[in-house]
């Protein structure tokens, strides 16, 4: 194992021996932020290391234990889930300063309780394992890791109101982790194998009705994960109940890991060359069932988890179209909202806590009371809506841009992301003119001190602020180098479409014939010349394929 | 895909995925809580089928390649036990935990849910309810369940 193998690893083990120290450090507060903010840190540099060195010399794969790659578990950083760990892990350490500061000042500097640190650590080892495994079955590992933190994060300190939100959480992810768990179990009857790269070329050989059952079945799954509409009713409802900094952790992360999983298995496995009318008649009801559920709402951070649904459905629109532009479109719709939707809740937050209430009603004219919050709520603000020159409008470009060249379905979705935007600058402007504007109100004195939820004191500590300007910084610098950043992207979405560098990579260059490296955009296989290279594939595996399933 | 299935196993899959599924649309969480076991039960058998006919134990030196089972499935049905064990163990402490803040264990509905009934009134007309009203809504509904669970 080389030593760019190993730095694969990294991303896993940093967090999971960070949150090992912190247990055992637990009795010193001040020692676990520190082992929270350098391990985090650490990984935010390998993970550019790898976005780097997958960029220019291709995926980086590290084989666990020397098991060759269909048999052992591999991780693997290509462009995407490089570039996806880089910015998930840079909104991570911004939201833990941010929740470092806010614990600070509510429970005091040595009494702050020991168990967030270990869970936060974990939640960030689940998200680097998801977003690098390479195998179907780690991946559902990756999320149960990632889950069961979530679970305890967002019902810790429980209230009766956190235990009702708690419940519904908890219940629906085991659900669907049941479900992901048939999901593996039948795509191992199916074909033997739980390797993504290997499946890539195995589940092409199944018949038509297998594979569909199969594709729909991850669907489901990964589509409650990510919270898209039909499946997003426990979202809006879990998530405004816990504190800021941990309904910006999952906002942030959690829904966009199932997005990242649907883009993996989707273009992986069960590639296609036409957009998938499915998806995209999904993506439009998402997008407009989300935004007008925003607009609907007083409470602040249920309005926030809507407009969240309702931008699940932008990344969904770029995955349903189905070519490189449009999966270059989603990684940086990706990139994008996870700083973004972050950034709003983690002022959100800050908002909460000056004005005492989360009802947007009864706040009113912080534009003169507290103007910072103003500057703060308005830059992220806008670029959810997507105004020119943010990052959500090279973001949203990416994504019409990608829908306008392909068919006429995919053109009316891309009508539906114009409208969907004009929805989310709606509901943004009412929340900016109902808080911001007007005359000020005196702030609420809060009922339960001990729901951490609202504390309405104009008591913010400096970190607060430091985190959330941090991630609006990020977002300017996404928008400044929006050039190589799509750049990037449409280089991952190459990969992802063609599949040809993730495979051979994984399995080594023999067994994945005609997979010469990157293959530049115009060589894209399209139409007959795709299903003859899967085709290919499909031969080329078949006797491998039996030789395991005949027993 | 020479794969066969037990006639008696997939009558056992059906009948623990049914069972399971049922009970996670109770109200009671200790229902859903043995829902989700059953529903994990059922997976994990899943997972051992996937593997084919029983075979001998995979143990590479002693028992000839062609006649040993398939240890993969075993080993991702051993992590999956793990897993949902830990998990319903999680859940049975929430569930204590909601018995010792509420009162009762039942998974209640949506917030939004509540306050949309709450507006509606007695005669199914909706009725634009200020903020104040809306606000007091979920309390007023949990009473009211508390009324109900008195009754009983």
């Amino acid at each position: 194992m080389t030593l760019l193998q190993a730095f694969v690893t990294l991303p896993v083990l940093l967090p999971m021996l960070g949150a090992a120290a912190s247990v055992i450090v637990s009795p010193r507060a001040s020692l676990q932020r520190v082992i929270g903010v350098v391990t985090l840190a650490l990984v935010c540099v390998v993970a550019g290391v790898l976005l780097v060195s997958a960029d220019s010399y291709g995926p980086v794969v590290a084989q666990l234990g020397g098991w060759p790659a269909p048999m052992g578990i591999v991780l693997v950083a290509d462009r995407m889930s490089a570039l996806l760990l880089l910015i998930s892990t840079l909104v991570t350490l911004a939201v833990l300063v941010y929740a470092i500061d806010q614990r600070i000042s509510d429970y005091g500097r040595e009494t702050a309780s020991t168990t967030f640190h270990p869970i936060f650590l974990l939640l960030s080892t689940g998200v680097s394992l998801a977003y690098l495994t390479g195998d179907l079955f780690t991946l559902f590992v990756a999320f149960e890791i990632m889950l069961a933190s979530s679970y305890v994060l967002i019902t810790r300190r429980t209230s009766a109101s956190r235990i009702r939100s708690g419940m519904t959480y908890v219940i629906v992810s085991l659900m669907s982790s049941l479900l992901f768990l048939t999901a593996v179990g039948m795509v191992y009857a199916a074909t033997g194998s739980v390797n993504l790269a290997d499946l890539a070329g195995r589940v092409g050989m199944l018949p038509e009705g297998l594979k569909t059952v199969l594709a729909l079945l991850l669907v489901v799954v990964f589509g409650i994960k990510a919270a898209i509409v039909p499946l997003h009713f426990w979202l809006p409802d879990s998530y405004p109940n816990a504190p800021a900094p941990v309904t910006a952790l999952f906002a942030g992360l959690l829904t966009k890991v199932g997005i990242y999983a649907l883009l993996r298995t989707q273009t992986l496995v069960f590639p296609q060359d036409h957009p998938s009318t499915l998806l995209l008649v999904i993506a439009a009801v998402t997008m407009v069932v989300g935004a007008l559920g925003a607009v609907a709402q007083d409470d602040l951070n249920r309005l926030l988890s809507f407009l969240l649904v309702s931008h699940i459905g932008f990344m969904l629109f770029g995955l349903a179209v189905y070519t490189p532009s449009g999966i270059a479109g989603t990684a940086l719709y990706i990139v994008h909202h996870i700083t973004v939707q972050a950034t709003l809740f983690l002022v959100s937050g800050l908002i909460t806590r000056r004005t005492g209430t989360v009802s947007i009603a009864q706040m009113g004219g912080l534009a003169q009371t507290a103007p910072h919050l103003a500057v703060l709520f308005a830059i992220p603000a806008i670029t959810l809506a997507g105004l020119p020159p943010t990052s959500g409008f090279v973001a949203k470009l990416a994504l019409l841009r990608a829908g306008a060249g392909a068919t006429p379905a995919a053109e009316i979705v891309a009508a539906f992301v114009v409208l969907a935007s004009l929805l989310t600058l709606y509901a943004v402007a009412r929340v900016w003119v109902r808080v911001f504007w007007g005359t000020p109100k005196e702030p609420l004195v809060d009922n339960d001190p001990n729901d951490e939820l609202v504390v309405g004191t104009a008591r913010s500590a400096r970190g607060m602020y430091v985190g959330a300007s941090s991630l609006i910084v990020v977002s300017i610098v996404i928008a400044l180098f929006a050039g190589p950043l799509s750049a990037i992207a449409s280089r991952a979405g190459d990969d992802l479409q063609t599949r040809e560098a993730y495979r051979s990579a994984v399995l080594g260059p023999d067994t994945a014939p005609g997979g010469p490296g990157p293959v530049p955009v115009a060589a894209v296989p399209q139409g007959p010349a795709a299903a003859g290279g899967g085709a290919a594939i499909g031969a080329m595996t078949a006797d491998d394929a039996e030789g395991t399933t005949s027993r | 895909m020479n794969i066969t299935i037990n006639l008696s196993m997939a009558l056992v899959l059906a009948v623990l995925y049914s069972v399971g599924f049922y009970l996670l649309m109770q109200r009671s969480l200790m229902r859903i809580l043995i829902g989700i076991v059953v529903l994990g039960h059922g997976a994990n058998l899943l997972l051992q089928l996937a593997g084919g006919a029983p075979a001998r134990a995979p143990v590479l030196d002693a028992v000839p390649p062609q006649e040993i089972s398939d240890p993969l499935p075993q080993a991702l049905a051993l992590t999956a036990i793990v897993i949902t064990f830990a998990l319903t163990t999680y859940l049975l402490a929430l569930g204590y935990r909601s018995w010792v803040l509420v009162g009762h264990d039942e998974v209640q509905d949506d917030v939004e849910d509540r306050r949309i009934a709450a507006r509606r009134g007695p005669d199914g007309a909706m009725e634009e309810g200020t903020a104040e009203e809306t606000e007091a809504a979920p309390e007023d509904t949990a009473d009211s369940h508390e009324l109900e669970e008195g009754r009983r």
